[in-house]
């Protein structure tokens, strides 16, 4: 049978950087192809072009044996092409019959025709199980509704050819298996999918075959049913990755504690509801949840840019009387923020300048109000050569800097003065899997010198690996605390999703 | 004749309604661009422009309706200028529209005093005249007030159905308020942001200048300096005030102009006791106070005021 899709020597170029390497693969119909790669391999980029976002520097891109014109999304989504993006491309403000019905009738038209739309969303959510109402507003949607709606937006303009960038990245355990049931249904009626991940465990679940990306280059092909988890790791990474070796440590000290803190709810963020956590030295607590239940507001609170409504903050046995972001440091707190570009870095400002962020007040980098830039010019020096942080000098602008890069300079930031907690609030989110490996080594090693670690992740993969003890956020609400692997991946899905927290 | 009596006088309503006509036309422009996501400041100016190519059209020989026509393409003219700058180009949506405004005004002067270099008093043109609508203008009060205008007006009325129908009833509505809200949205579903963007913005000018059409050819019927006079300016409170919604911001243009109509009304009573700039200030000071009890909660288009660049992440 001929392929449906069929890439051909597609490269591209962003400045120096070769994104794609003449990548060639063939999709066949009813096959499930998952793309798999670190952050960075160009998994995006290709998937870019084959949607015409970008147009390649060389290559072609056929579907059902004919050339697609590149550069031009309208011309692949009448080839049958849906793409569900990571980061969705939905209208906030608007219903999902909207969201879906955009660009599916004739701009010249003077009546939308929603009845017709309306049914025929009804229907296809029904088919293939994606339950969602026409007439709600996306805004109101929880993330997995979200994801369905992207998918039916696709599934309504008769995809053939449906691409799922990092779909399960924002989703519970159980909406993952929803996910996953969708597409077996829509492979029985000939759709070929298209599933980008570097989950390696999801890859060997859901696909028929697999492509391996490293550096921009096709590293290897493997048919799902025989090939082994580590193989492809190998594919993936280049060489063997080892789990993190976790180490014994006797647990010391309470280094923090929250003492049934709550807060006042603001803007679309979710309030504490009176939380009771205690971080003890030499003990990685890990948070898991799913995000948006509150991860966010006690990051803040942590890191003092937040205040709490009631209760108390206890910072080594000494109650807090004014939180603030210079009390957090004061006290001892190191911050790894959750979204370096927006929160844990100023892009446009030197290397050099962003690591005395949090410190420039202190007499080593400042006398009499004037900024001591040599010292600043050394500490910035020594973390890039401790912290092995590839970077062209300290003046560098740091947006300049890959992500595993600007990770490594917060983490040196927040590290270096050996803080006696460390708020880790998504340390290793878009990192590739040898800097995730640095991320785990760094925290370990506090850990052993006895810091108090709380580590807040979306990948319960990660928190299972490190956490001494585990503890589950819903709702703005903790669960209670389980020793390391007390509890099953099903056992916490279900805390993820809200149920069984009133035990806690 | 006392402060409430004014309100049960046709004479005041046909003033509201004629002083709101600019109005609605001016603020259905102006939300035309906002719900495409581009905030257009150049509406004094764009609203001036109007003023002058509409007046100059019929002073010269031409028509009225030609009149209306020749300010709408001026209008659409200096909206594709200031698409240009801020769509495809990603400009500041604030520099670009304050500088259209300036353009455009200082322009419309020079054009003035070039095209009549001899002129001491504003020449006059015959403008549009009252055309009562049969049957329903003999209803008292709302039969003068609603149905004894000029054809502007209706137009004005027209205008406003006409831009809540395409927003809300036709597939080019959604794509428009789609491309306010999140364009990466209205790019992923194979439609030209870019395009969107741009056409909204030139059909909102055009309006604007109808809008200031309006004020010499209809409302009055010469052309002077400083005649739109912050027009512009409260129409973009309207949007604000109506939420983005065509008929919210109708209601906020009419409130506004009666405000106007009243204050005029209650000078004449008064007799010089209180000065009368208070009462000038009156419609400005009820509207900021209306703003902050109707538009604290409003939902904006949330890409409004963000250049959209394709492929860009």
């Amino acid at each position: 049978m001929s392929p449906v899709l069929r890439l051909s020597g597609i490269t591209k170029r962003f400045g120096p950087l070769l994104a794609n390497d003449a990548i060639s693969f063939e999709v066949a119909r009813g096959e499930v192809i998952a793309l798999l790669g670190e952050n960075g391999a160009g998994k995006t980029t290709l998937m870019n072009i084959l949607f015409g976002h970008y147009v390649a520097d060389e290559g072609t891109v056929e579907t059902f044996g004919k050339a697609l014109p590149p550069g031009d999304p309208h011309a692949a989504l009448q080839a049958g092409i849906g793409m569900v993006h990571q980061h969705f491309t939905l209208a906030d403000n608007m219903t999902v019959l909207e969201n879906i019905a955009l660009g599916t009738q004739g701009l010249a038209s003077w009546r939308l025709d929603r009845a017709s739309a309306r049914e025929r969303i009804e229907k296809m959510s029904f088919e293939f199980g994606l339950a969602v109402h026409p007439e709600a507003v996306v805004g109101t949607l929880s993330v997995g509704e979200r994801q369905r709606v992207e998918i039916l937006k696709a599934l309504y303009r008769d995809a053939k050819i449906l691409i799922l960038d990092e779909p399960t990245a924002v989703l519970t355990p159980a909406e993952t298996d929803a996910l996953f049931a969708t597409l077996k249904l829509l492979v029985k009626q000939g759709l070929s999918i298209i599933f980008i991940s570097h989950k390696l465990n999801e890859v060997i679940a859901v696909s028929d075959r697999v492509l391996v990306l490293r550096a921009g280059k096709l590293s290897g092909e493997r048919v799902t049913a025989g090939t082994t988890r580590s193989e492809l790791a190998a594919l993936m990474v280049g060489q063997e990755v080892e789990p993190p070796a976790v180490p014994e440590v006797e647990p010391g000290e309470l280094q923090l504690v929250l003492n049934a803190v709550s807060t006042v709810r603001q803007g679309t963020g979710m309030a504490l509801d009176n939380i009771t956590l205690s971080l003890r030295g030499g003990e990685i607590t890990g948070l898991a949840g799913v995000s948006g239940n509150g991860q966010a507001t006690l990051a803040a609170l942590i890191a003092g840019t937040e205040k709490p409504a009631s209760g108390e903050i206890i910072v080594q046995s000494v109650k807090v009387q004014e939180w603030s972001p210079r009390a957090a440091l004061a006290a001892g707190i190191g911050r790894i923020p959750e979204d370096r570009h927006a929160v844990g870095t100023i892009g446009d400002m030197s290397v050099t300048e962003n690591v005395i962020l949090e410190r420039y007040r202190t007499p080593r980098f400042s006398n009499r109000g004037f900024l001591d830039w040599q010292a600043a010019r050394k500490f910035a020096e020594e973390i890039i050569s401790d912290y092995d942080v590839k970077c062209p000098s300290p003046e560098a602008r740091i947006r300049l800097l890959s992500g595993g890069n600007m990770q490594k300079l917060i983490l040196g930031r927040a590290l270096d003065s050996a803080p006696s907690v460390i708020l880790a609030n998504q340390p290793t989110r878009g990192l590739d899997v040898g800097a995730v490996g640095y991320v785990h080594r760094r925290l370990l090693d506090a850990r052993a010198r006895g810091a108090a670690i709380l580590l807040i992740s979306e990948d319960l993969e990660e928190i299972l690996a490190l956490a001494d003890r585990v503890i589950v956020m819903s709702k703005g609400r903790l669960s209670a605390a389980s020793p390391r692997g007390a509890r099953t991946i099903a056992q916490l899905g279900e805390l993820m999703a809200g149920h069984g927290m009133e035990a806690a | 004749m006392d402060a409430f009596d004014i309100l049960l006088t046709a004479s005041f309503w046909v003033a509201a309604i004629r002083i709101a006509s600019p109005l609605i036309f001016a603020t259905m422009g102006e939300l035309i661009c906002e719900r495409a996501g581009v905030l257009n400041l150049g509406i004094e100016g764009i609203m001036t422009v109007g003023a002058f190519a509409g007046w100059f059209t019929v002073y010269a020989g031409g028509d009225l309706w030609m009149g209306v026509v020749v300010a709408a393409l001026a209008g659409a003219t200096f909206g594709l200028l200031h698409a240009t700058l801020t769509v495809p180009l990603g400009l500041s949506q604030h520099v670009v529209g304050i500088g259209i405004t300036l353009l455009a005004t200082s322009l419309t002067y020079f054009t003035y005093r070039l095209l009549l270099p001899e002129v001491t008093s504003p020449p006059k043109i015959e403008p549009f005249q009252p055309l009562p609508i049969p049957g329903l203008s003999g209803i008292p009060i709302v039969g003068e007030a609603l149905f004894t205008q000029t054809p502007l007006t209706y137009l004005a009325f027209v205008a406003v159905a006409l831009t809540a129908w395409v927003l809300y009833r036709t597939p080019l509505g959604l794509a428009v308020r789609a491309a306010g809200e999140n364009p990466s949205a209205v790019e992923a579903q194979g439609i030209s942001v870019t395009g969107i963007r741009m056409g909204a913005v030139m059909v909102g000018s055009a309006m604007m200048a109808i809008g200031g059409a309006f004020l010499t050819m209809s409302a009055f019927n010469s052309f002077f300096f400083e005649m739109v006079n912050g027009r512009g300016w409260i129409c973009i409170a309207l949007v604000v005030f109506g939420s983005w919604r065509p008929g919210k911001a109708l209601i906020g243009a009419i409130l506004f102009a009666a405000f106007d109509a009243y204050q005029v009304r209650l000078q004449q009573i008064t007799g010089g006791v209180v000065p009368y700039q208070i009462f000038l200030m009156m419609p400005y000071a009820l509207s900021i106070l209306a703003l902050i009890l109707v538009a604290r909660r409003a939902t904006y288009p949330k890409a409004l005021m963000i250049p959209y660049q394709k492929g860009e992440r």
